[in-house]
This record gives C-alpha cells, structure tokens and sequence, in this order.
C-alpha cells in the first residue's frame, strides 16, 4: 500500500478514485439526509412522512431528482446572466471542497480521508465562508427583491456568525495543541485507570453549544432561516432558481448540513472511536444522531426574527464564546503549568 | 407567565426561564416523535362519511326497471347554480320508460358546476334523483363532467340503495296498475 503513495503516479490514481468514492458516498448521503429530514420531521408531526416510493419511501430522492433534472431551466430576463448561472455552482463546489480534508475513519491500516492537512480545521471553514458567495451572489443576480433581501440578510447572518463559530472552537484548539482533524479525534487522555480517546465535549460543553446554534445559523436552517424565509421573502436568494440550479442550491445546503454534523462529530464527539463499534461505523452513527439533531432543532423552533438574530449572535454568542475561549485558557495554565 | 401579560410591559425574563422555555419545546417534539402517526393512509384508507354525505348524483328506478324520474323538471327549478338540464317527453304504452305521464329524455348534470348542495334530492317528488356516497370524482376533460341519463342511471351502491330501500319513502303519485312502489 504504501509503495503505491510513493509512486507519484500511483499516488494520483488513488487519490482520484478516493475523490470519486467520496462524491458518490457523499451524494447519496445527501439524498438520505433529505430523506431523513423528512421522516424525521414527519414524525415529529405525527406524519410518516414519504412512504410511496420504494421502500419506507426510501426511492423518494431519486424521484424527486428525476423531477428536478427535468424541469425547465428558466433564467428571467434581465437578470445577470453570468453570476446566476455561477452563484449556485459556487455554493455547490465549495460545499464539496470541505470534504477534502474531512477524515471518515481509520479503520486497521485503512484511512478514510482524502488529505490529511495540518490545518484541516481552517479550510473547512475558509471553504465553507464561500457558500456566502452562492446566496449573495446569487440573490444579487436574480434581479428581484426577494432575492436581493434574501442575500444582503444572508451576507450579515453569515458574517456574524462565523465569528462566534470560530472562537467557539478555539478551546478545542488549545486543548489539543493542533488544528488536524485526525488529531483532534485521536486526542487521549489519562484519567485515572481509563486512558484512550475521548469525547471532546465533556472538556467544551459551551463551546459545543455555540458551535451548534452557530452552525445552524451558518448552513441557513431553521430557526435561522432568513435568507430564504418563505413566509416574508417568498423564498429568499431561490426565488428566482428552478430546475438544476435550484437542485444545486438544494444539494448545496443538505451538503453543508452533513458537513457541519461531520464536524460536530470530529471536534467533540470523539469521532470514529465509539466503544467497540467497528470505526466507520461508529463515525455514521454519530453523525447521524448530530444530524437528528439538527432536524429536532428544526421541527421544534421559530423562525428568529432579524434584530433578534443579530442579537443573539453579537451580544449573546460571541461574548459567550470569547468567555470560554479565556476561561479555557486559565484554566490550562492552571492544569498544565 | 400567562397571567403576566395584562401588564404593558413585560417582565424581562431571566436568562434560566428563557432556557427552560427552549428545554420545554424540544421535550415536547421528542415525546410527539414517539407517539402513533395519526395520517390517514388516503387512498388505501378513507375517512368514514356520513350515511347523508353529498357526492355524485344517482337516478333510481323501480324494482321493475322502470325509472323514476317524470320529467318534472323540479330539481332543475330548484338548483340554486342551474347545473341540471331535463328536457321531458310523453311516455307512450309503446314506450314505457316511467310510470307517470311523462319521463326525461335528457337528464344531465354538470358536475363542474354542481356544488352537491342536495336541493334537488329535496325537490324530487319521486325520490327518482339522490346524492350518493362517491367524491373522487376527477377526471381527464370537461366534457366527461357533464353527467348524462346512461352514466346517472348507473345502480346504486348496494349499502345505499339498502338503505333507501329501508326508508320505504310514501309515494306521491300513483303508480301503473299492478305496480308496487319500493
């Protein structure tokens, strides 16, 4: 095996079939997710949710899919014709990009990750700061008032929030001592007679909360909707999209969903260690259980309305989490010498 | 925190209170989550309907083929959206189509327009005209929403022509010698 990462050539081959492996994995992923959204939703409404297609309704992605790609791709007149075309395929490639870096698993000698990089934890979100561009961009383009409301509240939740984000994660930083996700999962400890991975959040319960409502604001779920809230802005920066590019927008949003839950899963639930639970499993599960989450959090709670939101995260989160941030500090002087 | 809200302005509420509040609402969505879906499986499943419900219109006959209708044009009178047309003609011992004088040659409704509103059920003198069980009605043209005499005179389903026949409604006028009213 290790011959082949030697070999440059052999190292490029495989490299481009993890790429491929990881599209498809991560696109049908995204289907589930929708699916599982929409069960999961149900449920809490007391529906079942789809169950015609296939099986439990599991064929569902693939009809609405078909729906989708067969739809007319209207672009309105008048409209900027490059950026509406390119808003929604930036908001899908940087929604992909992040899976780079993201590690699945190391299972035996086998690793699940494309690239391991040193500052895994800084392109996921310098990446996932792009998805900004698709909303703005494309709300800008769409010449409709809608869409541009839709991007300009897009544009101010998104910069707000990606600053408590950030901090949020910063004690995790500084208790690990490095910024790759692979250390960060692997980070053991000595406690008493128990020495192995844990889970990070027993050490940053508040960080893992503002982690969770900023992500939430970040990927544009409800209650943190507004750029596309249907009820006052029609459908925000999407009003105008239909057909693929509207599938990409959509695709866009379900994958930023899966990759915060990832992450959630990475920095504070211990990634792929879970007991005796085969890794990759165990990796799934969790992030299935993150995105549960997400989808409770969703079924349960109110649209924010906008000065509310901004007020939450600049007075709320932020001070918040630059409290921990500074307390975490202390307290690894304290404990570490 | 109910009875607070007569006052103008409301307490500020502690941070702990705002908390709960969320706690409360995510308790609520678990616990509904593990309660039984209460949908109704639509087309495999239907919502029972009420023995008088108004759904698509039937014509009866009698027992002995005969049909009911006289041609009175009365269900037509009192249709408050005119969706019936009748256009009556004489019966004749060659051609008996109905015990009275007259019976219709046409008799078409047009469902687009009918809003099963049952006054013509009510206006019959001869119960010759009923609104039976069905409501799925939709179908491909507007042409195939005007009913006409063959499709109304289609029988009734069984449950409901029992239970008409259970009613034994008194006959208003009088039937062919020999005849019995059902």
């Amino acid at each position: 095996m290790s011959q082949i990462y030697n070999d440059p050539i052999g190292h490029w081959v495989v490299v481009v079939v993890a790429m491929t492996l990881l599209l498809f994995v991560v696109l049908t992923a995204t289907a589930y997710t929708v699916w599982f959204e929409r069960v999961a939703l149900g449920r809490i409404q007391r529906r079942p949710g789809p169950n015609r297609v296939g099986p439990f309704g599991l064929m569902q992605l693939a009809a609405d899919g078909v729906k989708l790609a067969f739809k007319e791709s209207f672009i309105p007149e008048k409209t900027d014709r490059i950026i509406y075309v390119l808003a929604p395929t930036i908001g899908v490639a940087a929604a992909f990009l992040a899976w780079v870096v993201i590690p699945i698993g190391l299972w035996g000698n086998v690793q699940y990750w494309i690239a391991d990089v040193n500052v895994g934890i800084l392109i996921i979100f310098a990446v996932s700061s792009l998805n900004v561009y698709a909303i703005v961009l494309g709300g800008y383009a769409s010449n409709n008032k809608y869409s541009l409301l839709g991007g300009l509240r897009s544009a101010a939740q998104l910069i707000s929030y990606e600053m408590a984000l950030g901090l949020a994660l910063v004690p995790t930083f500084m208790i690990v001592g490095s910024l790759r996700l692979r250390d960060i999962v692997a980070y053991t400890v000595s406690w008493g007679p128990y020495h192995g991975p844990i889970p990070l959040i027993l050490l940053t319960p508040i960080g893992f909360l503002i982690y969770i409502i900023s992500a939430t604001a970040e990927t544009n779920r409800t209650p943190f909707d507004l750029p596309e809230a249907e009820q006052e802005l029609i459908g925000g920066f999407l009003t105008e999209y239909s057909g693929l590019k509207f599938t990409m927008y959509y695709l866009a949003e379900y994958l930023n969903v899966i990759t915060v839950s990832t992450l959630a899963v990475l920095l504070f639930f211990g990634g792929w260690y879970l007991w005796v639970v085969p890794p990759v499993i165990a990796f799934l599960i969790k992030v299935v259980l993150v995105l549960f989450l997400y989808i409770w959090l969703r079924g349960t709670f109110p649209r924010l309305r906008y000065d509310t939101l901004m007020r939450l995260g600049w007075k709320v989160l932020l001070p918040l989490a630059m409290a921990n941030v500074i307390v975490t500090a202390i307290v690894l002087v304290a404990v570490q010498g | 925190m109910a009875d607070e809200e007569t006052d103008e302005k409301p307490k500020p509420q502690s941070v702990a209170s705002d908390v709960a509040a969320l706690v409360t609402g995510l308790k609520t969505t678990l616990t509904e989550t593990f309660r039984p879906v209460v949908t109704t499986m639509y087309p495999e499943d239907k919502t029972p309907r009420s023995e008088r419900y108004r759904g698509r219109h039937y014509l009866r006959r009698y027992d002995n083929g005969l049909e009911r209708c006289i041609g009175c044009e009365l269900c037509a009178a009192a249709c408050p959206v005119g969706c019936i047309l009748v256009i009556a003609a004489e019966n004749t011992d060659e051609n008996r189509v109905s015990p009275g004088e007259r019976y219709a040659k046409t008799y078409e409704i047009n469902m687009l327009r009918c809003i099963f509103c049952g006054y013509c059920e009510e206006a019959c003198p001869v119960q010759a005209i009923v609104l039976g069980p069905e409501y799925e009605l939709s179908d491909t043209s507007r042409e195939k929403f005007i009913y006409n005499k063959e499709k109304l005179l289609e029988p009734l389903p069984r449950d409901v022509q029992a239970r008409l026949d259970a009613k034994g409604a008194p006959h208003p006028h009088p039937l062919p010698s020999g005849e019995r009213d059902t």
